[in-house]
């Protein structure tokens, strides 16, 4: 077996390679969209794929109110300035809570799955 | 019937079936979140977001002829998990089934392994057709009989009745991931099988749920140090001692459970060098690799990126055989598509039965063959307007800019939230199973 890297299409056969043939190929839409979103959020992180990112992914999960939590937040605000990221962020306790907007609605009750009726 | 074999082009696909509500307001319990055929295709497993599975059966009653086309119909169906909440977090725990898996028939009995973020389990589906009746303590109803009443004995018998089949819960492996689990894999030993988190791979004995083995852990001393997760992983079909764990980063490891009982070393590094002049702010969250599968043959497996699919050969760790672009016109739309967060959607891929067509979703309910043999791709869609009996499937085409010709759709009246995450291919014929949103589209290949 053969081992090329192929290519089952053309590179960039689409239409803006047309509209920017003064400039380089590939990277070029990427770089614009990069910059449209620098514009867009000047603030974002220096390391997109980085610790932020990733912390967030980790702690996916609906947070809900919690008053022990609340209470501790509460004392450590007046002490720390606003909490990023802190060394044992897999636990989400303390700082991070949910306004009553914030809170889902109640889930509606189990009832069989549509692809069985 | 002709086997898995043909490529994408030589085979015309047909609508077979749709299952699931037709209406849009989609409750969110209905989103499928995963599909996957048993090991004879006889059985196609669902599972969904509020915690549900459904299993179809293939009617299997006219398959000797041709000419006829095989439909599944449902066979069970059952609630696998329930919300539950971590009070120590004041997290909930989803009930979405984030992945089914087959075990290998080995009795009248069929198992699946169904896994939510954090609890998986065994469960049994058995078929009953007769029941005992003549019971001498006993009415037919269950009622006790009066003792004194009884004048004569007689033996039981088993009676046919109507099909029932039922599905029990047998193991339930829990507490041990601290994140969420994305993928289980059972092994060619079948004795065992695997369950990855975002940091963490344990291996788990199927007798027993009280012990797990952890063979992968990159979770850093120092959380801040933390830059990549582990988003699948999968045994080697045939090596019980191998298996894959792939990255956010774009890397896949493989690893041998004999060279030492902690795989945190790995013994092959898949990594295809990038290119400096292309980095840019996406780069690293587009070769986040959401799937690894191996091929059926053991040699190859295949990693699905957010814009391409790539064939590795095991072989060849520096880069991969084969790149196919996805839906590459979306390379000038990241920018809104990180806004809509669909940048982070994680598509599955699937191979063909005998490896020479390899599938995967994308939006639109667009999803694509690409034929290794031919090098040729097509893309499908799954709409109810394609949805008449025996409808051959018309290939679809986007474009990217420009002069839009007839027939093809702008890349900017794409529907996102259109997406098809999950399809499954039957392990021996060119039957399809591609979910969309909250239904199940089966396709078949035309027979004439």
């Amino acid at each position: 077996m053969s081992s090329e890297n192929q290519e089952s299409e053309a590179p960039l056969e689409s239409g803006e390679e047309k509209q920017q043939d003064s400039q380089e190929k590939d990277a070029n839409p990427v770089k614009s969209e990069e910059a449209k979103l620098k514009s867009k959020y000047p603030n974002l992180g220096q390391k997109p794929g980085g610790s932020d990112f990733l912390m967030k992914r980790l702690q996916k999960g609906q947070k809900y109110f919690d008053s022990g939590d609340y209470n501790m937040a509460k004392a450590k605000m007046k002490s720390k300035q606003l909490p990023v990221a802190g060394p044992e962020k897999g636990l989400v306790t303390g700082d991070h809570i949910p306004t009553p907007q914030d809170l889902p609605q109640r889930k509606s009750s189990l009832v069989t799955s549509k692809l069985a009726g | 019937m002709a086997g898995a074999g043909g490529g994408a082009n030589d085979v015309q696909w047909c609508f077979s079936q749709v299952k699931g509500a037709i209406d849009d307001d989609v409750a969110e319990a209905d989103i499928i979140s995963t599909v996957e055929f048993n090991h004879s295709g006889e059985l196609l497993a669902t599972g969904d977001k509020g915690g549900r599975v459904v299993i179809f059966q293939q009617d299997i009653e006219n398959k000797s002829q041709p000419q006829c086309r095989s439909e599944y119909n449902v066979y069970s169906t059952f609630q696998s998990h329930e919300p539950e909440f971590d009070y120590l977090k004041s997290l909930e725990i989803e009930e979405k089934i984030n992945k089914i898996r087959w075990l290998p028939q080995k009795n009248a009995a069929q198992f699946l392994l169904s896994t939510n973020d954090k609890t998986i389990k065994l469960w049994k589906i058995s078929e009953r057709d007769k029941r005992p009746e003549g019971y001498n303590l006993k009415e037919e109803d269950g009622r006790y009989r009066d003792a004194n009443t009884i004048t004569t004995l007689r033996v039981p018998v088993f009676r046919p009745m109507d099909l029932m089949v039922e599905a029990s819960p047998r193991r339930i492996f829990a507490n041990a991931h601290t994140y969420h689990i994305n993928s289980i894999s059972v092994n060619s030993d079948d004795m065992t099988y695997l369950s990855a988190d975002d940091l963490r791979i344990n291996l788990w004995h199927l007798e027993i749920t009280d012990r797990s083995f952890n063979v992968v852990d990159i979770k850093p001393a120092n959380m801040e140090e933390l830059t990549e997760v582990i988003t699948a992983a999968e045994f080697h079909p045939h090596q019980c001692n191998t298996f894959v764990y792939s990255s956010s980063k774009g890397t896949i490891r493989l690893c041998d459970m004999r060279a030492s009982a902690l795989c945190d070393k790995h013994s092959k590094l898949f990594e295809e060098p990038e290119d400096p002049s292309n980095r840019s702010f996406f780069s690293e969250i587009i070769s986040s690799i959401s799937d690894v599968k191996f091929s059926h043959s053991g040699r190859y497996m295949m990693t699905r990126d957010y814009l391409s699919v790539k064939i590795w050969d095991l072989n060849m760790e520096n880069r991969p055989v084969e790149t196919y672009q996805v839906h590459e016109y979306l390379r000038s739309k990241l920018c809104s598509l990180y806004e809509n967060d669909c940048i982070f959607d994680k598509f599955e891929c699937c191979w063909n039965g005998n490896d020479s067509v390899v599938m995967t979703g994308s939006y639109n309910n667009f999803f694509r063959m690409l034929d290794r043999t031919q090098h040729r791709d097509v893309t499908l869609e799954a709409s109810r307007e394609c949805s008449k009996p025996r409808q051959v499937l018309k290939p679809r085409r986007v474009c990217a800019g420009g002069k839009r010709k007839k027939d093809e759709i702008s890349v900017d009246s794409l529907d996102f939230n259109k997406k098809i995450l999950h399809t499954a291919w039957h392990p021996q014929e060119n039957v399809i199973a591609v979910a969309t949103t909250n239904n199940l589209y089966i396709f078949q290949e035309k027979v004439n």
